[in-house]
């Protein structure tokens, strides 16, 4: 399979003016495999300073595998993540913890993330006890006062339980812990999927504001493709195990390529503009996939041919026999459908 | 003509150890004959527990006043066996989480089968013809195969189908539904939905929508009431409201959804602070200390919900123009 990294890289680069030469993260060619299934199938990437990265697709396609997969909290079959040059998945233990400084990650579920028995004060201190043990403990508190602060909490909550807060707090808490050693990395893992819409943009916001502070690269991962709109430099779409479509984001809306990329835009509901408007943003050559497609068979589908086959309404015999590749189409978009070239024209 | 489902006054609170809360404040509402009603809100905003009640399914330490009439008679304080002729029946329920509403130990045919079994005196043979059928209708394919198979074995969007057939199997005059798409990916909810809204024109029958998502109501609901802290602040005509909402709460929440058209916003639009815990004591507006249009009056006198139009009602003492 080609590799898209060298390409990509010079479109975000004209693109977006993000000036980097290298990738700070370069994933390639990454597979996980639980039992007998593959949950991630050559997955191939990369992710530049203070760039974000978005990461949709639905669930049981392997977002979150790949967000564990890269902080090595699942192990992979194959593959290589190089973190700065060097490959993650060949270091020793040891030599991965002082690496961890910078590779923070925030959950879908906040209070199942925070440690029940620890103050939020503690949970946040923690990780400046294990990378920064010279601390004295004055100075550690004053640090995460100002870290409860900095994310909308009053300092004087340093000593309450997560279940004193509310599930938009807990995330806040969950963020400073995350943000208190400066990452240069963070993965968001639908991080504001179990909260109220009132309370989605706040946290939003503030992930906005600290990677702006921080300078922080972000990896998004998110089933709901407007939040994803709203921050995203780049957007990765996944399917079945697979990225299907990488595109930068103004490209990725006004012309998807992947006929699951124009299926999962169709499918969105939203509100009727004040004028209006259509309910549903229209597609019209798309249909809704078929009824009854099983939505974890495609995990243990062949891995000949397309995963998305029997969903998509281009299919053809090809189709049925070859994996897509994923290639560039245009500058910086790459689709893996055997036919994208058809819906450029 | 008396509606369907009258609602009159009701509050619902439970008692817990230490404290207790209320979880529904003084709501009433009324749904028609045909009507799809939609209820939105955010957590704890008390939009499940009215239909909770409505369906006499509280919990053991949930206390209820007030009134809940369905075609003309009381569910608060009915007996069981009472409860039992209209539930499942006349009056059925679909829930969030299909997997946990489906038992997982019977097969979808012995779970549909039963329903006609108990509630419709059918036998077990004539009820297995009929929930195949029903099967055809919420358009599950194979439906011969399904009717053999387990819960575990269908998918998310499968199984929902299989509880919104259950739900139509007695022909109801009114299906309540909690969230029915929230489960659910967004590909799969989008055909959930134009599952509900096909059924509805061919059944005929009254459809609460409870959720959280008002892009997922929009396209069903004939009218929608916002709740918030337990109370309904606004009630109007479903396209009237997306196009103005007179409650600054409900034009805070429709602002807040992040669109997938219009001009991508630096900073996505957000409302401050949080809503109130219930067991909070609210004097005036429980929405103030949110609210950008709120003065001293909604800080010490509490809005009621008064007409404002045809169909619209507001409970705000300073409603946005229409």
């Amino acid at each position: 399979m080609p590799l898209p990294v060298v390409a990509v890289n010079a479109g975000v680069v004209m693109n977006t003016g993000l000036a980097m030469a290298d990738p700070m993260l370069r994933v390639a060619d990454l597979r996980v495999e639980f039992g007998a299934r593959a949950a991630l199938i050559d997955v191939t990437f990369d992710l530049f300073a203070g760039e974000t990265l978005g990461l949709v697709g639905e669930s049981g396609s392997g977002k979150s595998t790949l967000a564990r997969a890269i902080l090595r909290l699942v192990p992979s079959s194959k593959g290589s993540v190089l973190w700065r040059g060097r490959d993650l998945l060949q270091c020793e233990q040891a030599a991965m913890r002082p690496l961890r400084r910078d590779l923070q990650i925030v959950f879908q579920d906040p209070l199942a993330s925070l440690n029940p028995r620890m103050t939020v004060g503690e949970t946040i201190a923690e990780p400046l006890r294990i990378f920064e043990p010279g601390l004295d403990a004055r100075a550690r508190r004053s640090r995460v006062a100002g870290m409860l602060e900095r994310v909308g909490l009053a300092a004087d909550m340093i000593g309450r339980y997560p279940h004193e807060f509310s599930g938009g707090q807990c995330q806040r808490i969950g963020i400073a812990r995350a943000m208190i050693l400066g990452p240069k990395l963070l993965i968001c893992d639908e991080p504001v999927s179990s909260l109220d819409v009132s309370i989605q943009g706040q946290i939003v916001n503030l992930l906005l504001d600290l990677q702006r502070d921080v300078g922080t690269a972000m990896l998004f991962i998110s089933h709901n493709l407007a939040v994803v709109r709203h921050l995203s430099h780049r957007i990765l779409v996944m399917y079945s195990g697979r990225l299907v479509e990488i595109a930068l984001r103004d490209a990725l809306f006004a012309a998807p390529l992947h006929p699951y990329t124009r299926a999962l835009l169709a499918a969105v509901p939203s509100a009727p503009a004040r004028d209006g408007a259509a309910r549903r943003l229209q597609t019209p050559s798309m249909p809704s996939p078929p009824v009854g497609v099983d939505p974890a068979a495609p995990l243990s589908a062949p891995e000949s041919g397309c995963a998305f086959r029997d969903r998509c309404a281009y299919a053809v015999a090809v189709c049925g026999t070859t994996v897509p590749p994923l290639e560039e189409v245009a500058a910086g978009h790459w689709v893996a459908c055997h036919r994208a070239r058809e819906f450029t024209a | 003509m008396a509606p369907l489902l009258s609602v009159d006054d009701l509050t619902v609170g439970f008692s817990q150890p230490n404290r207790s809360i209320s979880a529904v404040r003084q709501v009433s509402l009324a749904v028609g004959a045909r009507e799809c009603v939609a209820i939105v809100g955010e957590s704890g905003s008390g939009k499940t527990q009215v239909f909770m009640a409505a369906m006499g399914l509280l919990a053991g330490n949930a206390t209820a006043q007030g009134s809940v009439r369905f075609e003309g008679g009381e569910i608060l304080g009915a007996s069981p066996s009472q409860l039992n002729g209209i539930r499942g029946s006349k009056l059925t329920m679909i829930f969030q989480d299909p997997m946990t509403s489906l038992t997982p130990h019977l097969k979808i045919g012995t779970q549909l089968a039963e329903v006609l079994v108990c509630h419709a005196g059918k036998s077990w043979s004539e009820a297995r013809i009929a929930a195949r059928r029903m099967l055809e209708r919420v358009r599950v394919p194979d439906p011969a195969r399904r009717l053999n198979q387990y819960p575990h074995e269908l998918s998310g969007g499968l199984r929902q189908r299989v509880t919104i057939g259950m739900s139509l199997l007695c022909e109801p005059s009114l299906v309540i539904a909690d969230e029915p798409t929230t489960a659910l990916d967004v590909t799969v909810q989008a055909q959930i939905i134009d599952l509900l809204r096909a059924v509805r024109e061919e059944v005929g029958m009254a459809l609460v929508l409870i959720s959280h998502d008002l892009g997922v109501v929009a396209g069903l609901a004939d009218r929608i009431l916002v709740m918030y802290a337990g109370r309904i602040v606004e009630s109007a005509d479903s396209a009237e409201l997306f196009q103005h909402a007179r409650h600054p709460y409900t034009a805070a929440l429709l602002k807040c959804i992040p669109s997938l058209s219009g001009p991508r916003l630096e900073r996505l639009p957000t409302l401050p602070g949080q809503p109130p815990q219930p067991e909070d004591v609210l004097e005036g507006c429980a929405f103030a200390p949110r609210c950008p249009r709120a003065a001293e009056r909604c800080r010490v006198e509490r809005p009621i919900l008064q007409d404002a139009g045809d169909v619209r009602r507001v409970a705000c003492h300073f409603p946005l123009s229409p």
